[in-house]
């Protein structure tokens, strides 16, 4: 019973370390012509579509309306992204090992305000790409923006445009919770071995 | 007041319905355009819903367009039609400098031809869906399409021929699809007296191999045979696999108005060719050497580019060293079509001047050849007895038989082309079960992989040769017609009625589930292996080198790049080199030159090809794409500038500049 918190931390750990095998986010963008929809993945270092030129599609559709050029080169997130989701894990292990729940707590929060964090700068990057558009675009609507949902579906122009989270991002939500819910028991574990040994 | 005339209307409208309907039928136009057709349910058996698949592909040959056309049936749909013996505006097929190699022979370019006969490859005597085989009947030539991308992948000339017809008929693991002399010639070709036929013209069946993995195509052999007509062929299956039987005509050897004099002897032969025993021969060296010069051009599909190979020589077998190889089996009647049943057991001879089908029996001919019973021989082949090797004969009542199918159910379907039907016949027992009306004069048949072991028996195509009322005019040229049948009952029933491309000669089938999961999208950029391929706009350029100038070109949605060129001169080659950036799905661009004298390209995602022009006079030369790619398609154009000769200035090439 008392290992259940370290257990806990350690799946969460193997939870979050999906990110690396699995795709954080994916945007799919759907109309007629599209019938299969063209699919976008986030990863924490690299952007991949369904085919390998689907980055190139969405820059191609994306030129008409003046969007900028997605350039996985150019986001600086995919370099250090890596580096901050290692630096979690190791923290997480570390928390595991020491097994104390202001180590757990403090892991967990610095998770939660990471994911905040990395939403929002999610949400800074899709502002960015739908109102940032070229003057000199072929096609120009007036107020229109084309910046995807962050979460759920929305229409841009002929596109329905549908943003969620990937099998890493899913993952990284178990995580999450698992790192709040190992520093829960842990912590009702020591008030019980307080109470009981007092 | 206003319900009671809405309801009159009702009744009235009720009531000219049926009048319409007996009205046509009192003066006969709907009996006579089509039979008893049940309008209705016949419409429920063809509709194919929008946006839904057809069952099967159906790939028609072109006759004198020298294409291939590939329909959805049961719709009757066109989906494509693939160039093939023919150069093809529409697709720059023959006039991009890519594809020119495809249609070259040792007579040169040759822009046509006239295509009979489609043919799937096969695995255990089952259509594979990998390729379709056609011959090329007027320059000898066999042609290979890859069923991947719908497009010529090769070409073999066949030296040593005239009139390719009985070709390009399969083995049953394509081991050989086969070619024989439907004119036979002087063997070598040589300047003779055309009165000197009997006896020194010859006939030439080739068998050309495919090779498993590639599908390239070479002539393995051929056997030199008497100065007959060879008129069609096919393979045999299961016990009779390893044989190829082809009827002939023209025993008479007559070489001139043939109409008559090659339609006197009461009976002409299937030429049955054991190729097993021609490879052991092959092996043991008992062939001649003979120079014969012939070409292979093959399109290679990462270069995007064909090229010809020149052959010299090729490996001759003559029957009368070989015993075992040939042997004839008399057959009346001058037979056109040999069809042999899906179990492999019989060879059908379809007499085209008779009443009545004669049927082989294999079993027969490998007994009578074992008992050595021999009626005489022709040319040092031996001839089996007729009674000897004949299993039964189907007392049609038709006049004209040209060509027989299976639908796998022991039942066979022949065409009659002089009583204009299809008539439904049993194996074995030979009698007629049922008959049908063609709209008008039916060549060959065909049902889905009905020349096969295994056919799809559902529906049967009647491809006609006479069209005349069937469709709304078009003055004096009318379109060939096809007809389709269903055929899952007992009687067969008229369903449907569609124009064709060229003249379809064969046909063949294949369901759709076969091709479908193999059917290539685009062409990797990536592996793009073309010379002259530009893999992004940042290699765009132009060269110069005297007179030849090379542009390397790019297109994407939706501009050329480079998309302003000065430098040019009149008199310069100016090889535009056109890479299409795409990696989508049914985004090919075009490329036109005002005055410039060949077709446009049409370029697949990820493919390069080369279009050639010479200008001839100075000014400023606008070019555009061909193919509605966008929203911005309109704008997607440029200018090439042209100097006097000694005038031009510096080479530029830009865009967005």
């Amino acid at each position: 019973m008392k290992s259940i918190p370290r257990v806990l931390a350690i799946i969460a750990v193997a939870c979050l370390l999906m990110l690396f095998f699995f795709p954080l986010w994916e945007i799919t963008l759907i109309a007629p012509q599209y019938p299969d929809g063209i699919t976008m993945y986030i990863w924490i270092n690299q952007i991949t579509g369904d085919s390998p030129g689907t980055l190139q599609n969405i820059n191609i559709l994306n030129h008409y309306v003046g969007m900028k050029m997605i350039e996985p080169d150019s986001i600086p997130e995919l370099t250090y992204f890596p580096w901050v989701v290692g630096a979690l894990g190791v923290f997480g292990i570390i928390a595991a090992i020491a097994n104390k729940s202001w180590l757990y707590l403090t892991w967990a929060l610095i998770f939660l305000v990471l994911g905040a964090l990395g939403i929002y700068d999610f949400y800074l990057w899709e502002y960015d790409y739908g109102h940032n558009l070229s003057p000199m675009a072929p096609i120009k609507v007036p107020g229109q923006s084309y910046q995807p949902p962050l979460f759920g579906s929305k229409m841009l122009l002929n596109f329905n445009a549908k943003s969620y989270p990937g099998i890493g991002g899913i993952f990284t939500g178990v995580a999450l919770f698992l790192s709040f819910v190992a520093f829960w028991l842990k912590m009702r574990f020591t008030k019980t071995s307080v109470r009981s040994t007092t | 007041m206003n319900r009671i005339t809405k309801i009159m209307a009702i009744i009235a409208l009720a009531m000219t319905v049926p009048q319409g309907c007996s009205n046509n039928s009192n003066d006969g136009t709907a009996a006579k355009k089509g039979g008893a057709i049940n309008k209705s349910s016949a419409a429920e058996k063809v509709y194919v819903a929008p946006g839904e698949y057809d069952e099967f592909y159906a790939f028609m040959s072109g006759g004198f367009s020298g294409q291939i056309s590939v329909y959805g049936l049961p719709s009757g749909r066109l989906l494509k039609v693939v160039p093939v013996f023919s150069v093809d505006g529409e697709k720059g097929y023959g006039f991009n400098e890519e594809t020119k190699p495809l249609l070259e022979t040792t007579h040169g370019f040759i822009p046509w031809d006239d295509a009979h006969h489609p043919e799937l490859s096969q695995t255990n005597g089952k259509p594979d869906g990998k390729y379709i085989f056609i011959n090329g009947n007027n320059t000898p030539r066999v042609a290979r399409i890859d069923l991947t991308t719908f497009e010529t992948a090769e070409i073999i000339e066949l030296p040593n021929a005239g009139g390719n017809h009985s070709s390009p008929f399969t083995t049953e693991n394509s081991e050989y699809v086969v070619a024989g002399t439907r004119f036979s010639v002087p063997i070598p070709q040589t300047d003779m007296s055309i009165a000197e036929y009997k006896g020194k013209f010859k006939g030439s069946l080739s068998f050309i191999s495919v090779d498993p993995e590639h599908g390239h195509m070479d002539i393995d052999f051929q056997v030199l045979m008497p100065g007959y007509d060879y008129d069609l062929a096919h393979g045999g299956k299961g016990k009779s696999h390893g044989w190829m039987f082809f009827t002939t005509y023209n025993t008479e050897e007559s070489h001139t108005l043939k109409e008559v004099n090659a339609s006197q002897n009461d009976k002409d032969y299937i030429a049955a060719i054991n190729w097993k025993k021609a490879q052991e021969y092959i092996q043991q060296g008992k062939f001649k050497e003979m120079d014969s010069e012939y070409l292979i051009n093959r399109y290679d599909e990462n270069k995007h580019m064909a090229e010809s190979i020149k052959k010299n020589k090729v490996r001759v077998l003559d029957p009368t060293e070989c015993p075992g190889v040939v042997y004839f089996l008399p057959t009346p009647k001058s037979p056109h079509g040999v069809d042999v049943d899906p179990t492999g057991s019989y060879i059908i001879g379809n007499g085209k001047l008779n009443a009545n089908l004669t049927v082989h029996s294999f079993d027969k001919m490998i007994q009578a050849i074992e008992n050595e019973s021999f009626a005489g021989e022709a040319y040092g082949i031996p001839v089996l007895n007729f009674e000897d090797v004949v299993a039964g004969t189907v007392e049609s009542g038709g006049l004209g038989p040209l060509h027989t199918e299976f639908d796998g159910q022991g039942n066979a379907y022949t065409t009659f082309f002089i009583s204009s039907e299809v008539v439904k016949w049993k194996l074995g027992t030979w009698e007629v079960l049922d008959r049908i009306p063609t709209y008008y004069s039916v060549g060959h048949l065909m049902i889905p992989g009905g020349d096969s072991k295994e056919p799809w028996g559902k529906y049967m195509v009647a491809l006609n040769k006479i069209t005349k009322d069937r469709y709304l005019p078009t003055g004096p040229e009318l379109a060939h017609s096809a007809q389709l049948y269903d055929i899952t009952g007992d009687k067969m029933e008229l369903i449907l009625d569609f124009p064709t491309i060229g003249e379809p000669h064969y046909a063949q089938a294949i369901a759709a589930d076969l091709i479908v999961p193999n059917s290539k999208k685009i062409y990797s950029l990536e592996e793009n292996t073309h010379p002259h391929a530009t893999k992004s706009e940042s290699e765009t350029r132009v060269e110069k080198n005297g007179n030849e100038v090379h542009i390397y070109m790019t297109t994407i949605r939706s501009h050329f790049a480079p998309d302003n060129v000065e430098g040019i001169e009149v008199g310069d080659k100016v090889y535009f080199h056109v890479t299409n950036l795409e990696q989508d799905w049914d985004v090919p661009h075009g490329f036109s030159v005002m005055g410039a004298q060949t077709a446009e390209l049409l370029i697949m995602p990820g493919q390069t090809e080369t279009l050639l022009w010479e200008p001839k006079k100075p000014g400023v030369i606008p070019f555009y794409c061909t193919d509605f790619c966008s929203a911005l398609h309109q704008e997607m154009q440029g200018y090439l500038r042209v100097s006097a000769k000694g005038q031009a200035p510096a080479v530029t090439a830009t865009t967005g500049e």
